[in-house]
């Protein structure tokens, strides 16, 4: 039903805007499933929260009794399971749609047994009756500044990129920050009708250390009275176009010049409105809103860096209505900013700051389950993302199209953190190359995605061979993901940075919001059963080989197998027909040495010295390159007396090994190698999951489990395997611990900008500075 | 540390401590000046060496200096009183608004000189002295009026006058009408208009200007002034009982021992300063939000013309039909951040409202917008206060003029946000400081070797 159709629910058609065309079940999704509610209730906007409970089909695999085998089964079967996980839907519309959007969400709540409704902000008080009689839940007020901080908290700690620098006249406007692994102390200062500033030291210590009343208000109240404009949009609008120097006296107004041994240059603004006080000119509107913007923003600038001065902080986040997303206002703030702090401290902003308080009133409801003891993560299929700021764009037409806006966030498996091997946790960024930054790399890679789209159906669509509305559903993500693309095409930071990875995942949440959970599990199957049958042929050649030519083999081994991907079109054919050959056929394909980037040598010489004590392996695609290319290498490991923690994916990615999987490849190589089988039985090989589900890699967030086995196993050498682990992300990461990145580039495009060409080969071996357990030429080599 | 005797930089605050060798600049026009000052004053008891410019010579002589240097100081009294400047003593601020502008009248007149004085610098001398007011919106604020002042050995009165900067082109005409050139005296200029008007200067009435800093000549014609004392009486007080503004009482106070002190001059903009000694200060930082901006939003919001209708129109208003107070928000007190009620949430926040902006009263329009922009600068203010370690705030400029609502707001916000801890104070010559320090330095320039 479109939203026009509520009259029969007794609800009032007239008072929706035309413009919302957008399907109610794409709105508040997963009503029927709500269990907690919060509301937070602005000047002009509403904030809905809710907690609700997806069913989504997940792909398992499960293993066949062995000892039944019979030659031509597959090693593990496949069966689509239904589970349930925790979302949260966050809702932000204009105050105008409270009553319709109430009356629907009456309508769908079905299974329910709340009885309380969390409520924050100016408004709760005056909506308290009308929540209360179209929901039948009582309204429980939350202080409102309390809840904006715990938001804040919220989302600084689990959303990747949520805070951003604003520069009007840089390539992209926003630079995203990375997130700090300890968000605190920091300094928030919301600019509501009032400024408020807090000093947040952790989670339930905070402090209101100053304020002002010179605010949001001041700019509307005083705006309007001076220009007769009522809107506060329209009195943004205005500003955007008038010139302050016309009413505000300048320092050159008063000295003709600069005040140069103060370093006072000419421009800078002596007196606010200082040459208003004439009676005999007329000022514009433009003008005079213009000269009102500047004066409440230098003014707010000034006193956050007289507080960031005082209590010695640097982070200062700001938020509040004068804020939210508004280009005009986040320039002059940034600018009073940087002028008061000599560009010492940065003004942050907050991609979800208008949900801070809904998402604070929500945590406080929901204290109880405890939602701060997991992780969260941004879903990116079901969030709307940052608004285009273009100045092009009327901001009265920016509120209007922004009617609704949402926010989705997925309760994680697993609690995430950093890899305690990142030699600096707080600078480390994991994308390689910024697509925000990087038009041109941008519209390389969109298109890439866009031309991929086909292929991605259609492989969705088998996956799910026996279900026929798999064809249906595959049309509506393909419209879906065809629509982020679009998108980000225009808003390349609707969420964060644009890169290779967020193109990735975005695709996976796509997929698995029309419960394509696994493309690829069938062709995985497939190719992890062949390249099983070729494992033991290939220690066996590998074990006839000298040491020296064995390492060389091994790694190319690994380099072959990597070219497995079911991206590359050039060696899916062959893969189909005959793995070994293909197999084969791929170490041909690879670049001779000198690699493009070739480490070799190091890492060779590395070898002839003590084994390491323990390697961390993020592995990559299932089949041959896992078990041809990956194992034999792990074993050597092994055999030098090297433990060995793999490292895979917890959920799938296109057809990258999930952990699941790699339990039963790692039984079934066990079972048919003496080496595996006892590293296994002697807990010197593990499995861990790495609590991610994409196909790149963030070191920043992973399973809190394998940081655990990383401490107590004191690994001292990672290795990062393929592409989108160790290229697109990774690659410039510095780790306080020996790291090998290896991966085969399978992309010309991606292969010209290195420098290279098609199967141009990355090994890169790091040592950081300083590291004492180095080559030591001096060691007697043993090899076997 | 050492200060080289050769060198010629004013005022560094070193060469202090080096006693009496040096050159003019610091030590002997201190000395000289001093011979010649008024009765003994209120800055008699310090020790401060910065106060030294003022003290009797009989003071420093008494301090056990040698015979030969006692008579050095004396052969350089008498250069001095040879090398005093020529009349008219002026010092002139021109500032962003207002232009300042201090003359010194000499009432020790002998006949002798009386005869030789040429006509147009007696004629300037009757014009200032026997008018109140010049032309339209020139005035001389008598109350201020400096009686009976010794300054370089001339005793005289010390006049106060005022008028907007935008009838500077007028004043100048006017220089040049009184062929004012003629006279060869120097005319010291502070304020930015020093330079902006420069040329205009020169060329309109053939005068040079002598620049000086603002900042400079606003300490120094601070110390200066609360030196001499206000015709007997103290020139600094501050409010008795400031957390009840309705109630508090303007109490004379000394500023004996001055350092270091929190200097807020507000004029248009509003300059705030960290002063540890007489030449040792730094520029802590400004506002755009001073008096030019209450006026001129004054002006485009209630149609009003100049500062005083301003003020008037404020004194009558009420800033809570106006502002958005806590209780309006919260209906009471923010306890959970213990907020009063009655504290300002939003400024102009009730204008936000359609309704009660088509009710509003142009009185209540003005006591909101001096509310605002004096708890504005009182906010920042009281932050550099703390930033700074300093605890003495002396609030000076010509937004303070004939304004007791902002003097007693600013005293009740230094003390209520500070919980007592931060002291306002204010001066009665509110915003001639930089005019008389231009003069000061006039009087010290023609004693240049």
């Amino acid at each position: 039903a479109m939203w026009g159709g509520q009259s029969s629910s007794g609800c009032a058609g007239h008072s929706m805007d035309k413009s919302i065309t957008l399907p109610p079940d794409e709105i508040f999704r997963n009503l029927e499933n709500a269990k907690r509610f919060a509301i937070d209730i602005g000047g002009s906007l509403t904030k809905l929260a809710y907690y609700s409970t997806v069913q989504h089909k997940v792909a398992k695999v499960r293993s066949f009794d062995h000892t039944a085998k019979t030659e031509g089964d597959p090693l593990y079967e496949i069966s689509m399971q239904e589970e349930v996980s925790a979302r949260l839907h966050f809702i932000k519309f204009e105050n105008a749609y409270i009553e319709t959007c109430l009356d629907f969400i009456k309508d769908h709540l079905v299974n329910t047994d709340t009885k309380v409704i969390k409520a924050t902000g100016g408004g709760a008080h005056k909506f308290k009756d009308l929540i209360e009689k179209k929901l039948k839940l009582r309204v429980d007020k939350e202080d409102e500044m309390t809840c904006l901080i715990k938001g804040c908290n919220f989302v600084l700690r689990n959303i990747t990129h949520e805070a951003f620098v604003y520069a009007k006249h840089a390539d992209s406007e926003f630079r995203f920050q990375n997130t700090h692994p300890d968000i605190f102390p920091y300094l928030l200062i919301n600019i509501g009708s009032g400024v408020s500033i807090f000093k947040v030291e952790s989670e339930d210590t905070f402090e209101r250390v100053g304020g002002s009343s010179i605010g949001g208000g001041t700019f509307w109240g005083l705006g309007a009275l001076l220009t007769k404009t009522k809107r506060f949009d329209e009195l943004l609008q205005l500003a955007s176009k008038g010139q302050h120097t016309n009413v505000d006296m300048l320092v050159k107004d008063i000295y003709g010049g600069s005040y140069g041994s103060l370093g006072l240059t000419g421009d800078l603004i002596a007196s606010s409105f200082g040459k208003s006080a004439t009676p005999d000119k007329e000022f514009s509107k433009e003008d005079m809103a213009k000269s009102l913007l500047h004066m409440i923003s230098n003014d707010i600038g000034q006193l956050a860096c007289l507080y960031a001065r005082l209590h010695n902080l640097t982070r200062v986040y700001f938020g509040g209505f004068f804020i939210r997303g508004h280009p005009v206002t986040m320039h002059t703030i940034t600018y009073s900013i940087n002028f008061f702090t000599k560009g010492e401290v940065q003004a942050l902003f907050l991609r979800h700051e208008g949900y801070l308080g809904t998402i604070g009133a929500f945590l406080k409801g929901a204290e109880e389950d405890n939602p701060n003891q997991y992780s969260w993560g941004e879903n990116y299929a079901g969030s709307s993302g940052l608004m285009s700021t273009s100045p092009d764009l009327n901001p009265m037409q920016r509120a209007r199209s922004g009617t609704f806006d949402m926010l989705e966030m997925d309760r994680l498996e697993r609690q995430l953190v950093n890899l305690p091997l990142l030699q600096d946790p707080s600078s480390y960024i994991p994308d390689t190359v910024d697509l925000s930054e990087d038009a041109l790399a941008r519209e390389y890679w969109l298109y890439c995605f866009e031309e991929a789209l086909d292929g991605v159906v259609k492989r969705a669509v088998a996956s799910q061979p026996d279900l026929p509305e798999a064809a249906e559903r595959a049309e509506k993500f393909r419209h879906k993901y065809q629509h982020k693309l679009q998108t980000l095409r225009h808003q390349p930071f609707a969420y964060g940075s644009l890169t290779v990875r967020s193109l990735l995942d975005t695709r996976e949440h796509c997929l698995n919001e029309f419960n394509f959970p696994d493309p690829y599990s069938k062709i995985k199957q497939g190719e992890n059963d062949l390249a099983l049958k070729y494992f033991q042929k290939a220690v066996k050649s590998l074990g006839e080989l000298s040491w020296e030519q064995r390492q060389f083999a091994l790694v190319r081994g690994l380099l072959a197998g990597n070219v497995f991907d079911w991206g590359a079109k050039a060696v899916s054919d062959v893969l189909e027909s005959d793995p070994e050959f293909g197999f084969e056929h791929a170490k041909l394909q690879l670049e001779e040495r000198p690699w493009l980037v070739d480490a070799y040598d190091q890492w060779l010489k590395r070898l002839k010295g003590p084994p390491h004590k323990c390697a961390l392996f993020f592995v990559d695609n299932s089949g041959i390159d896992i078990i041809l290319g990956v194992f034999p290498f792990v074993r050597e490991l092994l055999c030098r007396g090297t433990e060995v923690v793999l490292a895979s994916n917890s959920s799938p990615a296109l057809n990258d090994v999930t952990n699941s999987e790699l339990q039963i490849l790692t039984e079934r190589i066990a079972a048919m190698d003496l080496v595996i089988q006892s590293a296994v039985k002697e807990d010197r090989l593990t499995l861990v999951q790495s609590g991610s589900s994409s196909p790149c890699l963030d070191l920043s967030r992973l399973d809190k489990v394998l940081a655990g086995v990383v401490r107590e196993r004191h690994v001292d050498l990672v290795i990062i395997e393929g592409m989108g682990r160790a290229i697109h992300t990774n690659y410039y990461a510095i780790l306080s611990c020996e790291s090998l990145k290896m991966a085969v580039i399978k992309n010309s495009w991606l292969a010209d900008r290195l420098g290279g060409k098609l199967f141009s080969v990355v090994f890169k071996y790091e040592v950081p500075p300083g590291h004492k357990t180095t080559t030591l030429d001096h060691v007697p080599v043993t090899p076997s | 540390i050492v200060c080289d005797v050769t060198s010629q930089q004013p005022g560094s605050g070193s060469c202090y401590a080096n006693g009496l060798q040096r050159g003019f600049h610091s030590q002997a026009s201190n000395g000289g000046c001093n011979t010649f000052n008024s009765s003994g004053n209120c800055s008699g008891g310090t020790s401060n060496v910065e106060h030294f410019r003022y003290l009797h010579t009989d003071d420093v002589e008494a301090n056990g200096s040698s015979p030969a240097k006692r008579c050095r100081l004396r052969r350089r009294v008498e250069s001095l009183k040879r090398n005093r400047p020529p009349f008219p003593w002026f010092g002139m601020d021109i500032g962003g608004t207002l232009v300042k502008l201090v003359y010194f009248e000499p009432k020790d007149i002998t006949a002798e000189e009386e005869q030789e004085e040429v006509e147009n610098l007696k004629s300037i001398r009757r014009y200032l002295t026997s008018n109140t007011a010049y032309g339209k919106t020139g005035v001389r604020d008598v109350h201020l009026e400096l009686k009976n002042l010794t300054m370089c050995g001339r005793t005289g009165n010390l006049h106060f006058i005022r008028f907007p900067t935008q009838a500077m082109h007028r004043f100048i005409q006017m220089g040049s009408d009184k062929n004012f050139s003629s006279l060869h005296t120097t005319l010291c200029a502070t304020g930015g208009g020093a330079y902006k008007f420069e040329n205009d200067f020169r060329t309109m009435a053939d005068l040079e200007l002598l620049k000086l800093d603002e900042l400079d000549c606003l300490i120094h014609g601070l110390l200066y002034v609360d030196s001499v004392s206000f015709n007997g009486h103290p020139q600094c007080y501050y409010f008795e009982n400031p957390s009840d503004t309705q109630n508090s009482v303007k109490t004379p106070c000394s500023l004996a021992d001055p350092f270091p002190m929190l200097l807020v001059n507000i004029g248009s903009g509003v300059s705030i300063l960290a002063v540890y000694s007489k030449d040792d200060y730094k520029r802590v930082t400004g506002t755009s939000l001073g008096g030019g901006t209450f006026l001129g939003l004054c002006c485009l919001l209630t149609g009003c013309e100049t500062f005083e209708e301003a003020l008037d129109m404020a004194s009558r208003g009420d800033s809570s039909n106006v502002d958005k107070l806590v209780k309006d928000i919260y209906g009471g007190d923010y306890e959970r951040f213990s907020l009063q009620g009655s504290a300002v949430a939003s400024s102009f926040g009730h204008m936000m409202s359609k309704e009660k902006r088509d009710s509003i009263s142009k009185e209540d329009l003005a006591r909101a917008m001096l509310v605002t922009i004096t708890n504005n600068i009182g906010s920042i203010a009281r932050m550099c206060a703390v930033n700074e370690k300093i605890e003495r705030v002396v609030f000076v400029g010509n937004f303070l003029r004939i304004n007791t609502v902002s003097t007693k707001l600013l005293a009740y916000a230094m003390d209520f946000w500070s919980k007592g801890q931060l002291k306002a104070l204010f001066l009665e010559h509110e915003g001639y400081f930089g005019a008389v320090g231009a003069l000061l330095e006039l009087l010290k320039s023609s004693e240049e070797p």
